[in-house]
Formats: C-alpha cells, structure tokens, sequence
C-alpha cells in the first residue's frame, strides 16, 4: 500500500499531535460582487478528530460548500474572501499559509471528492493517467510506477476490472464507478481528512448506498476524519458523529448526530426532517419547508429564518438569535428551542 | 428511532463492491474527444481531399525535385514567354524559365510562411491568452488591452508601412516577421476566451483541491480542452497567411526577386494579364487551391472537434 512520507511541520510550523486533526473556528467567507457584497459563510465552527464524521447540512445556498473551500483553499479570488477565522490542521493555522505551502497541504493532508464525478474529471485523460497524475505531482514517481499505484488504488476503491478499466475516459463508466474514480484520487495521498462535497447527490439511490458504504470502509482501513457536507438527513444519521445544520450562511443547530436527530432544538432542523420521505407515514405530499432560502445579498434583519419559521415572534426580527445550549456539547440559534424541542417531544 | 433505522436501513442496501452490475458493457477502448474526431474525419469527403492536397503540397515545398526536373533559374531568353507546350507545361515567362518548375518551387515560400507564422502566432497566443484567462484580474486586463489595440492596426495596410519603413531587404524571414507582429491578436483573443471556460470547468477546481499547481492545471487540464477552437483557427489561418504573403508581394512590399514565391508571379504577370494570362493563371491556381484546402480543412476539423458551431 501506499506509504506517505509525511512532513512532521507545514510550512516551517510544527504539527501538534495533540492539537484537533482539524478545527475550524468561526469562519466566515463573503464574495464581493457587484450587485453587494455576499456573506455566504458566516461564523461556521467545528471539530474532526480522526476517524469521525461531520457532517454539514443545509440547503443549496446556505454557504456549506463554500464553507468547503474555505478550508481548502481553493475559493476564486477575487470575488470570494476569507475574511475571518481560522482553519487549523493539528494547531497549525492555514489560512495564513502562503500558497506554495496551501498547496502542499491539499491532496496530502486534506483531499476532496466533489459532488459530480463527470464534471470533475478531465474528460481528455483516461482515469487511471489521472489518479497515477497525483503520484507524479506529489511524489515525483515515474510514469510506470505512478500508473501501477493508481491500478492499486483503483482496486482499493473496489472497481472491477482495475487493470483494464485504467485506460477507460471518464464518459464510459457509469456515475457510481466515476465517483468511485474521484475518491480513489483522493485518497492517493492518504490524506488525514477527506472532504466529501455531496458525494451521492448526482448518482441514484442504490448506488448512492454503495458510495456511502464505500466511504466508511475506507474510513475504518485509514482511521481517516471524514468532512461530509450533504442536504440529506438521511445521510447523516446514518454516518456521522456530529452534525451542523447550515442556513444562510450560519450556522443554527450543531451537535452529535443522534442528539440532534431525535431532539432537534431549530425549528429548521425539524423542517428537514418532516421533508423526508418515511415508511411509518404513508401521506400523499411530503412536508415542505415554506417560502425559499433567503436572498443572501438581503438577509432579513434577526433571525433569517423568520421568514419561514411556525415560532417567529418579534423577537426574532430584532435580535440575531445567539448560541444556546438545549443540551452538553449541542447548541442552537434560536429565541424558542425549548418550545421547539417539547413542540416535537 | 423508528425513523432512524428506517433511513439506515434504507441506505445501507449493499456491501461496498457488489455493484458490478453497474459496470457498462466495456465500451470502446479509443473514447477521447481526439479519437472520436479522428473517426469522424476519416469518414469526411471534404477532410479526406483538403489533407491529400495539404500532403501534396507540403512534400511539394519539401522536395520540389519530385515534381520536376528542371533548375527554375536556369532560364533562357530565347525562350521568353512561351505558351503552354509538351516541354513546358505552363508556358514560360518572360525571363524564358519554365514557368511550372517555378510554381512548384514556388510553394515552399507560401507554405513556409503560413506554417511558420501560424504556429509563432499561436505560440504567442497560447503562452499569453493563457495567463490572461487563466490569472484574470489585472494580468488579463493589461494583456486583453494590448491586443485590442494591436488588434486595431490593419493586417495588411500594417504589413506595407513596417515592411516599407524598416527592412531594405525583404526575405522570407522579414515577411513571416511582420506577419507574425500583425496576426497574434485574433488567435490571442481566441485563445484567451476558451481558456476562461475551460477554467469554469469542476474538474480544474478538482485538480487544485488535490494541490495540484497553477502550471500543470493549464498544461494538463486547461489547455487540452480549450485548444481545439485554436487547432481549427490555426488550420484556417494557415490559408489567410499564404494570401497576406502573395497580397503583400504582389504590392511590391513582400519577397523580393529573385524570390521564388506565388504573389511574386502573380505581380510580375500583371502587366502581361492580356498578351500571357498563363503567367496569372498558374500561380493564381495553385494559391487558390492552397488556401481553399486550409481552409476545407479547417471547416472539416471545426466540424469534428467542437459540433457546437457548427
């Protein structure tokens, strides 16, 4: 298998073994456009320690793929900004790291897989070129070499017919083994944290399984921290330790997962949850969430939720609900979680 | 937790692997959009007969002494202006040279300065084009501004005033130099603008959230999937040139005699259109069939290589 020679600093800083696998801290990422300036993240906090889940939830437009690349460092500049935070891999900040330095971390310390393999891999170049290319760029190997590693790979990830499916374009496998490519390019590194932007949302529901179980398979091989970002409940309960739920850019629910799903505090978290299709309730319409995801460029004064919220009172116009905590390590951001959590009781 | 084991239940249908029912039947192995397009072209009248001419003429401008025997400045005055005969195909001019070993010879010029200034022009383009598109910002503003205003400068009324004011000898290198001053703005522009799309794409965001670098994102990503508006215009330009250099010789500021080119001819014949029109009319054809083929050929790969603009 693959063995990473792994630089015990980054940038000249040393790594603290102790410290977070990766901490992200109040993170807040605006694009400066020309019709206003756009807060898409706006105070994201959390915690992956190695072989855990997180994952981020929320709607398209609630700033949670943004918040991605905030930590990859990969958000086009300008218009996006970084304008506050930090992201520290095992205490050692990134967000100040210059480029050459950032670039290093991607791919060996921190990897992504994107939500539609077609699109994310370069439609010119065989799969296998492109895996073995991760090997060349970082590791300096040779054509042979790199091209049998990403065989190896291509295997490790469980696609069949490795060997000869290596020279295959991305337009001849099906969405699953694309996607099945995409982390296997990933993973090429053995990076500590894999970020896993909507990893299923392109492929249908069987083969969205298989990703799924794939991806924790490997997690348990590699002990790996996994940055799941999803709009599916589903997804979440089933594979991750700690959840936070996104909305305009904020964060407004967070913690463990069973916590959350069972005695959700938001009414936004519970929004979600009644939107999902369930066996127990055979009904003609799912529930919706009323009215649309805000404008991010004109967010409603208060809470942003207001809007669409059953429990908005006057309160919620005035004042931006703060972090409480309905529970030890859980918080939410709103005026009435404890009506919201006995409402649902 | 009814909910819960339902979702999980759900979800959590197969062991990862099983599904090697998804696997395509093996597709066929040359899928690239440049073995699809070679496909394609094989197929195409008009690619099959624009290359043939193409090839004809490139081994034309590279051993002219296939096609015929005779010195083309070895001339005999006793011979000027003879009318197309057995002995000399297309006649004489007026110096008494056989004018068809001077047609030959003379596609070497033409097809060495439309190669040579397509691909100094493209070259340019692509190195530029792509830093401006790929950086943006104030690199492509400062870089996007000097070719608009190069861009303004007209091909050939620029080609007569440089040609005219700065060189007192006119070779074939002094001509392809003007050519290639005056012909990268479009193919810049060109450039540029693919890039920026090809830019826009997942899989480059991909490639940079793996680390990979800036240079090896446009070689390797960028550029292999924004070149093939460059190929057709290159192809087509190729044609443009080869008439730019015969426009500009044929107003006596291009090659200069004893020069064997095209445009040359093509000036010399014009004061004797009337006594010996086969003095116009050979290097007029064959200069017509060579941009008419780059120019085929350029539709033929628009055709193959991005079916969009069509």
């Amino acid at each position: 298998m693959v063995t990473a020679i792994k630089m015990d600093t980054i940038g000249g800083r040393p790594v603290d073994p102790a410290a977070p696998l990766l901490a992200v801290e109040d993170l807040a990422v605006e694009f400066r456009i020309d019709a206003g300036v756009v807060r898409a993240v706006n105070g994201l906090s959390y915690t992956v320690e190695r072989g855990r889940t997180v994952a981020i939830l929320g709607e398209s437009g609630s700033g949670k793929s943004v918040g991605a690349q905030a930590v990859m460092g990969i958000i086009d500049s300008p218009p996006g900004f970084v304008t506050g935070g930090s992201v520290r891999f095992r205490g050692v900040e990134l967000l100040d790291l210059p480029e050459q330095e950032r670039r290093r971390v991607r791919g060996n310390r921190i990897a992504m897989v994107f939500q539609d393999a077609l699109t994310a891999l370069n439609p010119v170049f065989p799969v296998g070129w492109q895996i073995a290319e991760m090997f060349r760029v970082h590791r300096g190997l040779g054509r042979a070499e790199a091209g049998e590693r990403a065989v190896e790979l291509m295997e490790r990830v469980r696609i069949p017919l490795a060997r000869e499916r290596a020279g295959s374009y991305p337009h001849e496998f099906s969405g699953g083994m694309r996607q099945r490519v995409m982390i296997a390019m990933a993973l090429s590194l053995d990076p500590d944290i894999l970020i896993a932007d909507e990893p299923t949302t392109a492929l249908d529901v069987t083969v969205q399984a298989q990703i799924m179980s794939l991806l924790a398979a490997l997690q348990q091989e590699t002990g790996m921290g996994l940055v799941l970002i999803t709009h599916d409940l589903g997804v979440v309960a089933e594979v991750a330790d700690e959840v936070v739920v996104m909305y305009a850019g904020r964060e407004v629910e967070k913690g463990p997962s069973l916590g959350v799903y069972h005695r959700p505090a938001h009414p936004y978290t519970i929004g979600l949850m009644d939107s999902l299709p369930r066996r127990d309730q055979h009904t003609e319409r799912l529930t919706a969430i009323a009215g649309s995801p805000p404008d991010l460029l004109d967010i409603p004064s208060g809470c942003a939720f207001r809007p669409r919220c059953p429990h908005a009172r006057n309160i919620c116009a005035r004042i931006e609900p703060p972090l409480f905590e309905p529970e030890d390590g859980r918080v939410a951001a709103c005026h009435f979680w404890e009506e919201v959590q006995r409402g649902r009781a | 937790m009814s909910d819960l084991e339902h979702i999980a239940e759900r979800r959590l249908g197969g062991d990862p692997g099983s599904d090697l029912a998804e696997l395509e039947p093996a597709a066929g192995r040359e899928g690239s959009l440049y073995a699809d397009a070679w496909r394609q072209l094989r197929r195409r009248p008009i690619f099959v007969i624009s290359g043939l001419l193409i090839l004809l003429l490139i081994t034309m401008a590279l051993f002219p002494s296939l096609f015929t025997r005779v010195d083309p400045r070895s001339c005999d005055l006793a011979d000027s202006l003879l009318r197309p005969s057995r002995e000399h195909w297309f006649g004489t001019d007026v110096q008494g040279c056989d004018y068809y070993a001077r047609t030959i010879y003379g596609a070497r010029v033409s097809i060495s300065i439309g190669i040579l200034v397509t691909v100094s022009s493209t070259l340019i383009a692509v190195v530029f084009g792509s830093i401006a598109g790929f950086y943006g910002g104030a690199t492509d503003t400062i870089i996007a501004r000097i070719t608009d205003i190069w861009f303004a400068i007209p091909t050939i009324l620029g080609g007569i005033v440089i040609l005219r004011s700065i060189f007192s000898e006119r070779g074939l290198l002094q001509v392809s130099l003007v050519l290639i001053v005056l012909g990268w703005p479009t193919m810049l522009r060109l450039v540029r603008s693919s890039v920026m799309s090809a830019k826009e794409m997942d899989y480059v965001d991909a490639a940079r959230a793996l680390g990979v670098g800036d240079f090896r994102i446009i070689r390797r990503h960028i550029l292999p999937n924004a070149i093939a508006p460059v190929i057709v215009y290159a192809t087509i330009t190729v044609g443009v040139i080869i008439s730019a250099e015969a426009a500009l010789s044929f107003l006596g500021v291009g090659l200069q005699l004893p020069a064997i080119s095209w445009g040359l001819m093509i000036s010399v014949a014009q004061n004797r259109i009337l006594t010996a029109p086969h003095l116009l009319l050979f290097p007029g054809l064959f200069l017509s069939v060579t941009v008419f083929s780059f120019i085929l050929m350029g539709d033929a790969l628009r055709d193959a290589l991005d079916p969009r603009l069509r």
